[in-house]
């Protein structure tokens, strides 16, 4: 049965032309928005009833720059990266891991963690789904460590509001912790420890078709990401900007920076514990590193806090149990949490 | 009389997907069966590691994130 009138769609509305003409128009109409960000605000603060240079006044202006710049650069970062994740997916990733050995199967699976789309909720089928389809279960530990914590969203925010070299030194660190830890565990051997039921789902080998996909679609995709995760994330990026409003503003340079300082060793686990329980989105917590690092909190330390806070969450502990016993978790936990608590120490001591 | 099945374990996008292809099918006329999937266990059997995954009559055609319309409208009329 063909009924051609339900797929046909009027012909402007797939027209490669139009949407790259309107992506353009809409990245010019960005730059124009991030050009007019710091007149626009001093404006706001200006009609604000607070006194600058208060406390008050400095968390305000805090908030008040920080908030539409951090959306401004999430836009731009959520729908490029849209656009590269329509060339990836978590089917073509398990297939290019599937044949690595561990090591270099490691070093592939984080960094594939950082382009391939992956999602929280789907963390048990994408768990079963690699482990059956024959990925060691260290390399799909990589891919699960790196996934939520070494991000698009965490990097792009990173370069865009405390620079270049923290970026790439968090990316540097966040794939090495990535690596190592799944690298340990796969040495360690633990497949015992996953649930009975798991160890005997095989994956079946249905291809999946591979559907042409066009310039329209990538553009798409990149505005369904824009919704999506805009959509949802955007209250993360509030409260972030509000913790850290209430940093900049109302914590005390002296005490933060002698309590975060290189030199009290204790700040690092202090951090890494406070991080497990708190659960936030890399694009939450951006804003509260710039306002520690703006309080003279040790970089080191800083970079743990964030590490621990997207990468051990409990409430992903809670969903894995579905796959593996509590021992495993509690291997990947402790293990996740000795290489943040490595990276955290490593790095107060070498800079 | 065509057998949907959409593979996901009850996320939103999955109780979305599965709406949106009845709505497809109400739309086209076509008689379709949906049911949804949640065992872990049988949606890894169909090869897929992304959900919502969206199997036709034993074939998967779509795995990961939410379907466009015209898609599912080609895959219930092919």
């Amino acid at each position: 049965m063909s009924t051609p009138i339900a797929i046909t769609r009027t012909r402007h509305a797939n027209s490669p032309v139009v949407w790259v003409s309107f992506t353009l128009a809409a990245l010019a109409a960005w730059i124009g928005a991030w050009m007019l960000l710091v007149p626009f605000t001093g404006r706001v603060m200006s009609i604000l009833p607070v006194v600058p240079g208060s406390r008050l006044g400095e968390a305000a202006a805090f908030f008040a720059y920080e908030v539409p710049k951090v959306l401004l650069l999430l836009t731009l970062i959520v729908f490029g990266m849209g656009i590269v994740r329509s060339f990836f997916s978590v089917e073509r990733t398990r297939a290019l891991l599937a044949g690595k050995r561990e090591g270099a199967g490691n070093v592939a699976a984080a960094s594939l963690g950082i382009v391939t789309p992956f999602c929280s909720c789907s963390a048990v089928p994408l768990f079963i789904g690699f482990v059956s389809a024959g990925v060691p279960l260290g390399v799909t530990f990589s891919f699960l460590i790196a996934a939520p914590m070494v991000n698009e969203v965490a990097l792009g925010l990173l370069f865009g509001l405390v620079g270049w070299q923290v970026a790439v030194t968090y990316l540097v660190f966040g794939l090495g912790v990535a690596i190592i830890c799944g690298w340990v565990i796969g040495r360690l051997h633990l497949e015992g420890w996953l649930e009975d039921w798991v160890r005997n789902v095989r994956a079946g080998t249905v291809p999946i078709p591979l559907t042409r996909i066009t310039v329209v679609d990538r553009i798409r995709a990149g505005v369904d990401a824009l919704r999506d995760i805009v959509g949802r994330v955007w209250i993360w990026v509030i409260v972030g900007v509000a913790s850290g409003a209430a940093i900049h503003g109302y914590v005390p340079t002296e005490l933060l920076g002698s309590i975060m300082s290189k030199g009290n060793w204790w700040s690092v686990p202090a951090v890494v514990l406070l991080g497990i329980p708190m659960y936030s989105n890399a694009a939450g917590m951006i804003p509260v590193v710039e306002a520690l690092l703006g309080k003279g909190a040790a970089l080191g330390t800083v970079l743990a806090f964030m590490m621990a806070v997207t990468a051990l969450s409990f409430p992903e502990w809670i969903i894995l149990r579905k796959v593996m016993t509590v021992r495993l978790i509690a291997v990947f936990a402790g293990v996740v949490t000795c290489g943040i608590l490595a990276v955290g120490f490593l790095f107060n001591a070498l800079f | 009389m065509k057998d949907v099945k959409v593979l996901g374990s009850g996320c939103k996008r999955c109780v979305a997907t599965a709406e949106m292809i009845e709505s497809e099918a109400a739309r086209l006329g076509l008689a379709v069966h949906v049911e949804k999937v949640t065992d872990y266990a049988a949606i890894a059997g169909y090869g897929i590691a992304s959900t919502p995954g969206i199997v036709i009559d034993g074939k998967v055609v779509h795995a990961g994130g939410l379907p466009k319309a015209g898609d599912v409208a080609r895959w219930l009329s092919a």
